[in-house]
C-alpha cells in the first residue's frame, strides 16, 4: 500500500529508492575490477529506508550500522562523495578514513556508522539523552539488524530509553526471514531463542510492532506514529521491518546474481530471469512499490525510465568521480586521532 | 594557599565545571548520594538530579550513552566505580569514543570525562583493584592521566572535562583521603610531566600513589649520598617523554615505577622511549618495578607484597646505581 502522503512525495521517494539501487548495483560491478574492502548492499530494503527517513527532520539524527549505503543517501547524502568514501579517496565523506562501514555525513545527521553489531544502539540513546536535558525538540533514530539483538547492548540501551522515556526510534530491519530454511553455506543469521523480536522489547512497555518493510504505508505509518511520540516526550519506540535478503546479499561477498533490476519488470513478468521470479515478481519492495505507484497512476511508464536513466548517469558519474579522485597522501593516516 | 584531600580536589573541579558550563552533566552509578566514597556528595542537591545522573548498572551503555550525548551538545563525565569495570564498556570506549573523531574524517568531537578509581588497597581483591592504564594507552584516541596529587587532581579533572577529546581520568583509591595544597585557581596541563625531587644521579618516573613511595625511597637513597629525580609523568597519555629524557640524559639511569602489573605496562613503554633517545648517554639497564604477573590478592599481607615497596624501589635504584648493598649506618 502507499503512505498517505502527496503524489510528489511518494514519487521522490521512488527516485530515492532507485537511486540506491543503482548507487549498489554500481559499486558491486565496481567491486569485480577494484578493491574495496567488505561491503554490505541495501539492495530489497529501499522501502524500509526511504519512507522511515523521510519523516525526520533537520537537527535528527540517525545512527546505522554496516547496511548504510541506503539510509546516507535517503537523508541526500552526496553520493559521489560515498562512493569515493568505499573506494578510500581523499574526496569521500570521511576523507578516507571511515570506508563502508563507517560512512559518516554529519550535515545530514549520520554522525557515525557502527561496525560493531549492537555498537550504535547505545550512542543512539545517548544523543536522545542530550535532545531531552537540552530541551531540544529532536528525536534520535537507530537502525539496525536482527543480529543486533543478541548483543547485551541491546537490554542496557532499551532499558534506559524506557526508564527516561527518552525520544529514540529502535528501527530493526529484519532480513533474515529465511534464515530458518537457511542452507548449508548460506550467510548464517540471527540466533535468537525468542520467537518474535518484538518480544524483546513488550517487558520494557516500549511499543513495539513487526510490519512487512516492503510495505511503504505501514513503514510510514508507525514512523510517523513513533516521531510523533518522540517529539511529544512520550519516549522510545521499536519498529521491526521484515524484508526478504536479497539473494545477491546471501553470499558474504554481495553479487549481482540477479542481475540488474530493471523498472520494466514492474510491468512485464516475462522479462525476469525466471530463477529470479519470487525475488522480482513479490520480493523485492522496491518494484512493489513502483507497480502501486503505476496502479495509483503517479507515474506513467515512459517517466519511470526516464527517472531510472537519469540516477544510473548520476551513480555512472559518482563512480567516475570515485575513480578519478585521488588517494590521501600516506601522511594523512595520522591526522585527527585527536580533536 | 587551601590545603584538600584528594577527593574533595575531584569534587570542587566537578563542581567548578558544572557552575561554568551548564553542558556538563555526571553520569554513574549511585551519584546522587556521592559514590562509594563520597566524590560526588553534594553535586545532585546544587544542580539537580538532571545533571547528576543515577545511571543503570550497564556500563557499556553508559559509557555509549554519553559518547552520543557528546555528538549532541553535552559534556558528559561517567564515573566507572571501579576501573575494573571499564571491562564492561571496552567496545563503545575502545571501538567508538576513541575512534569517531578519526574515522569520521575529522567532522566529529567526543569531549569526553571517565573518571574511574583504581588501585590495590584496602583488600578489595582481584576485581576491584587493579591498574589498566597501559590497556588505555595502547588505544589511539584516548588520552590517559592519572594524578598523584589533590593539586593535580583538579587541575587535571578541569582540563580533561575542558579536553574535546575522550580523557580517563584515574584516581587512586589510596590518595583520596590524602592532603594537599591546592592553589586557587590552578591549571594543570595534560600532557606536562612534574618534577617531584631533584637529583643528579638516577631518575624515578613513578605514577600514582607510588610517586610517594618514590619520593619515600628517595629520601632514604639520600642518606647514603644517592640523589634520584623523582618524575610524575601525571599524563600517561600524551605522556612528557622529553622531561623524562632530559633527566635520564643528566643522570644516565632510569628506573620505572608503577602499580600495574610489570608485563606489558607503561614501564616497558618508557623504558624503550628512553633508551631509542637517550641509549648513548645510559650507564646501567633501565629497570622496571611493577606488581608480579598475578590478579591482586585480597589477603592484606599478600596485597601488600603484591604493589611495589619503597624497600623495592630503593633497592632498584641501588641496583642502577652500581651501590646494591645497603650501606651500614
Amino acid at each position: 500500500m502507499l503512505p498517505d502522503l502527496p503524489a510528489e512525495r511518494l514519487v521522490a521517494q521512488l527516485q530515492t529508492m532507485l537511486r540506491i539501487r543503482r548507487f549498489e548495483e554500481e559499486l558491486i560491478r565496481l567491486a569485480d575490477d577494484h578493491a574495496v574492502g567488505h561491503f554490505h548492499v541495501y539492495i530489497g530494503q529501499e522501502v524500509t529506508g526511504v519512507p522511515a527517513l523521510a519523516l525526520l527532520e533537520d537537527g535528527d539524527v540517525a545512527y546505522t550500522t554496516h547496511r548504510n549505503h541506503g539510509h546516507l543517501i535517503a537523508r541526500g547524502a552526496d553520493p559521489a562523495r560515498l562512493m569515493a568514501e568505499i573506494l578510500g579517496k581523499a574526496t569521500g565523506t570521511n576523507r578516507g578514513k571511515g570506508g563502508t562501514l563507517h560512512l559518516a555525513s554529519a550535515e545530514h545527521g549520520f554522525p557515525t556508522t557502527s561496525a560493531s553489531v549492537g555498537g550504535p544502539l547505545p550512542i543512539a540513546v545517548g544523543s536522545a539523552f542530550a535532545f531531552k536535558e537540552l530541551g531540544r525538540d529532536r528525536v534520535s533514530v537507530c537502525l539496525f539488524g536482527d543480529g543486533a539483538l543478541e548483543e547485551g547492548a541491546w537490554h542496557e540501551a532499551v532499558n534506559i530509553a524506557a526508564y527516561r522515556s527518552l525520544p529514540v526510534i529502535f528501527l530493526c530491519e529484519n532480513n533474515s526471514l529465511e534464515a530458518l530454511g537457511q542452507k548449508a553455506n548460506e550467510y548464517p543469521s540471527s540466533t535468537l531463542a525468542v520467537r518474535r523480536l518484538t518480544d524483546l522489547v513488550r517487558p520494557f512497555s516500549v511499543p513495539a510492532v513487526a510490519i512487512d518493510g516492503s510495505d511503504a504505508a505501514a513503514v510510514h505509518g508507525q514512523m510517523k506514529k513513533a516521531v510523533r511520540r518522540a517529539r511529544r516526550g512520550g519516549g522510545p519506540s521499536f519498529i521491526e521491518t521484515w524484508t526478504v535478503r536479497w539473494p545477491g546479499s546471501r553470499p558474504i561477498w554481495p553479487a549481482l546474481v540477479t542481475g540488474e533490476t530493471d523498472v520494466a519488470y514492474a510491468w512485464d513478468e516475462g522479462r525476469m530471469p525466471d530463477e529470479h521470479r519470487d525475488w522480482f515478481g513479490t520480493q523485492d519492495g522496491l518494484l512493489r512499490f513502483l507497480r502501486e505507484l503505476l496502479e495509483a497512476g503517479h507515474v506513467d511508464r515512459a517517466w519511470v525510465q526516464a527517472i531510472d536513466g537519469e540516477a544510473r548517469s548520476e551513480m555512472a558519474s559518482a563512480v567516475r568521480y570515485a575513480l578519478d579522485s585521488p588517494y590521501p597522501v600516506p601522511e594523512e593516516a595520522l591526522e585527527d586521532v585527536f580533536a | 594557599m587551601p590545603e584538600m584531600r584528594y577527593v574533595d580536589a575531584i569534587r570542587t573541579a566537578l563542581d567548578q565545571a558544572m557552575q561554568t558550563d551548564p553542558s556538563v552533566v555526571l553520569l554513574g552509578e549511585d551519584l546522587t548520594v556521592g559514590g562509594p566514597f563520597g566524590v560526588t556528595r553534594g553535586l545532585a542537591e546544587r544542580y539537580g538530579e538532571w545533571r547528576v545522573r543515577n545511571t543503570p548498572i550497564s556500563e557499556g551503555t553508559v559509557v555509549g550513552l554519553a559518547v552520543g550525548a557528546a555528538l549532541a551538545g553535552l559534556r558528559p563525565v561517567v564515573e566507572i566505580m571501579f576501573v575494573d569495570f571499564l571491562t564492561l564498556a571496552m567496545d563503545q570506549l575502545v571501538n567508538h569514543a576513541a575512534k569517531l573523531h578519526y574515522m569520521s574524517g575529522g567532522q566529529l568531537r567526543v569531549p569526553l570525562t571517565i573518571r574511574a578509581q583504581y588501585g590495590a588497597v584496602g583488600g578489595f581483591g582481584a576485581h576491584h583493584s587493579q591498574s589498566l592504564e597501559a590497556w588505555l594507552v595502547h588505544v589511539p584516541g584516548l588520552k590517559v592521566v592519572a594524578p598523584a596529587t589533590p593539586a593535580d587532581a583538579k587541575g587535571l579533572l578541569e582540563a580533561a572535562i575542558g579536553d574535546d577529546n575522550p580523557v580517563i581520568f584515574l584516581e587512586h583509591r589510596g590518595l583520596y583521603f590524602g592532603r594537599g595544597e591546592v592553589p586557587d585557581g590552578i591549571e594543570v596541563p595534560i600532557g606536562r610531566a612534574a618534577i617531584r625531587r631533584q637529583g643528579d644521579d638516577v631518575t624515578i618516573v613513578a605514577i600514582g600513589r607510588l610517586v610517594g613511595s618514590a619520593l619515600e625511597a628517595a629520601a632514604a637513597l639520600a642518606a647514603d649520598g644517592i640523589e634520584a629525580q623523582v618524575i610524575d609523568p601525571r599524563s600517561l597519555l600524551p605522556l612528557d617523554l622529553p622531561a623524562i629524557v632530559e633527566s635520564v640524559r643528566r643522570t644516565g639511569r632510569l628506573v620505572v615505577v608503577h602499580e600495574a602489573v610489570e608485563m606489558g605496562g607503561m614501564g616497558g613503554e618508557i623504558a624503550a622511549s628512553v633508551q631509542a633517545q637517550a641509549h648513548d648517554v645510559l650507564r646501567a639497564p633501565i629497570v622496571r618495578v611493577g606488581a608480579p604477573f598475578a590478579p591482586v590478592p585480597a589477603a592484606p599481607e599478600l596485597e601488600q607484597a603484591f604493589v611495589p615497596s619503597v624497600e623495592r624501589i630503593a633497592a632498584a635504584v641501588r641496583r642502577v646505581t652500581g651501590r646494591p648493598t645497603v650501606a651500614t649506618h
